[in-house]
């Protein structure tokens, strides 16, 4: 029971970086249709931006973070404005295959300046290695201040989506691009705000990684970027309660495998979760089955 | 005053708009009807700039909008009712009307317009939480509509508003749209039905395969017999 508590902790942790991860793709996925391969290359962005801050500026930990946000932020905006908006009428295959090469560009770009190595990620303060123990359960600081703030990025986000101009206008958009055109709204730059938004959240997400695994590389991105985008079509692609339920379950089922059985087979066991879940429910766990639009 | 001049249109090689011209005064409600597959839908959408003509051009009193944005159409006080209502399925029947606003910034008038829409669609009003998705095709004319005017335009394209609905509420909804002319707003009313349109409009163009071919008072329209034949059912 106790290593059940404490899996679950495990799992959650990680489960809020898949989670905040998932939410880009799929808020992307909502408002252009495109499945961003980048995005968790900027997610290994997010993770190198916060090093450097710590490491080399000497910023602490949440400074770090933001600033690993705002960078990310601006990388978004820019990826989508110089690779995928001259695409904007072009069939979806060119922007996906151009989604792919942004991902190659990012990933060997920071291969050739960081290099292949591996590094660890500063020292954390103390307080990040705290321990408190309820019951038999060990709870660690590192692992609620990620959760916690996860979950105060997911608030935000909701906010934004939910109550202000510019989220309404993402969620027309997302909805019905020429009707919202007819209400007066940009569609071009409700679409580089998403990218901005969805950015931001990988940029923490590379930052709270860093720390909860403690070492960083630049080919980092790739596998949680894949967890990640099935985290977001295992919860429905294009929602946002989808992409939180996926990101955690995914983070839950990962640990648990690898808690009670093997750490080798815990990707083999999510993948084929997500086969199965889109067998039974091709739209994900939340999607309704709408057919597609041409 | 609105005015289209020499507009031609293509899709990829098909030339769809060949060449039309027509005006609205202020004040007027002016009908575009004809068969389907004529160019109507593709006349307003290129009014409205969701698509870009070949040549000609477009006037909203005396400025050329032609190169104009979308969104910048709609500060100019041009609002288009698109075909097929188009509202924002899973967004809530408010949710829907302060988009209709969504470029205005005086609380107090979007305040007023909201009570004004409340006070022609009585419907909406009642369904004001409700997702727009779930709504009849009527509502969602209103709702559609009442958007629409929102964005307190002077000059208001409808594209075909009574498509799909029964009769009694097809009536209604041209009541509406005379109501919303008495009250000011000038109508560009593109339409199947035209004899409910040629009754409500002053003027009407008949179009067909992307030229006008006719154009004259409702009444006299009404009165030819070729119009008659083709479009009225005798």
């Amino acid at each position: 029971m106790d290593q059940l508590a404490q899996q679950l902790i495990n799992g959650l942790s990680l489960g809020s970086i898949y989670a905040l991860i998932a939410l880009g793709y799929t808020m992307v996925y909502g408002i252009i249709q495109l499945i961003n391969f980048a995005h968790g290359d900027v997610y290994m962005v997010g993770a190198y931006v916060g090093f450097a801050s710590m490491a080399i500026l000497g910023l602490g930990v949440f400074e770090s973070l933001a600033l690993a946000m705002v960078t990310c932020m601006i990388l978004g905006v820019v990826i989508e404005r110089v690779a995928y908006k001259p695409l904007r009428n072009s069939t979806r295959i060119a922007v996906l295959i151009t989604a792919i090469g942004v991902s190659l560009l990012l990933e060997y770009v920071m291969l050739y300046f960081v290099g292949a190595a591996v590094r660890s990620y500063p020292p954390l303060p103390d307080y990040f290695n705290a321990q408190f123990a309820v019951g038999g359960v060990v709870i660690s600081a590192k692992s609620l201040i990620i959760i916690g703030v996860s979950v105060a990025l997911m608030i935000g986000l909701q906010f934004i989506v939910q109550k202000t101009r510019i989220g309404k206008a993402m969620r027309a958009v997302s909805q019905d691009a020429d009707a919202a055109r007819l209400m007066g709204i940009n569609v071009d730059n409700t679409i580089s705000f998403t990218f901005a938004l969805g950015s931001a959240l990988a940029g923490a997400a590379g930052v709270l990684v860093g720390i909860y695994y403690n070492t960083i590389n630049p080919l980092m991105g790739i596998m949680p970027g894949l967890k990640a985008f099935v985290a977001a079509v295992f919860g429905g692609i294009g929602l946002i309660p989808g992409a939180l339920i996926g990101g955690y379950f995914i983070g839950v089922t990962e640990t648990l495998v690898s808690g009670y059985f093997s750490s080798l087979l815990q990707d083999a066991v999510v993948f084929a979760i997500l086969i199965l879940v889109l067998i039974f429910k091709p739209a994900g766990l939340l999607g309704k089955n709408v057919r597609e639009k041409v | 005053m609105f005015e289209i001049r020499d507009l031609h249109v293509h899709f990829g090689g098909i030339h769809a708009i060949k060449g039309i011209s027509l005006s609205v005064e202020d004040g007027e409600i002016v009908t575009l009807i004809g068969a389907n597959g004529a160019g109507k839908t593709t006349t307003l959408r290129t009014a409205s700039g969701l698509k870009a003509p070949t040549t000609g051009s477009i006037w909203i009193d005396g400025k050329d909008i032609t190169k104009a944005s979308p969104q910048d159409r709609v500060k100019m006080g041009l609002s288009h009712v698109p075909e097929g209502r188009r509202v924002f399925p899973r967004l809530t029947v408010l949710e829907n009307l302060e988009l209709g606003a969504y470029l205005r910034r005086d609380r107090a008038g979007i305040a007023a317009d909201l009570a004004d829409v409340y006070a022609r669609f009585p419907v909406l009003a009642e369904r004001t939480k409700q997702t727009a998705g779930t709504l009849s095709g009527g509502e969602q004319q209103m709702l559609a509509m009442g958007r629409a005017l929102m964005a307190r335009p002077r000059i208001l394209l409808l594209d075909e508003p009574s498509m799909g609905l029964a009769p009694l509420l097809v009536q209604m909804i041209f009541d509406i749209v005379k109501g919303i002319n008495e009250t000011g707003t000038t109508i560009l009313l593109v339409e199947q039905n035209a004899n409910m349109a040629l009754q409500i409009a002053h003027r009407a163009y008949v179009m067909e395969t992307g030229s006008i071919v006719a154009q004259g008072t409702a009444a006299e329209l009404a009165q030819t017999e070729d119009i008659k034949k083709a479009y009225l059912g005798g």
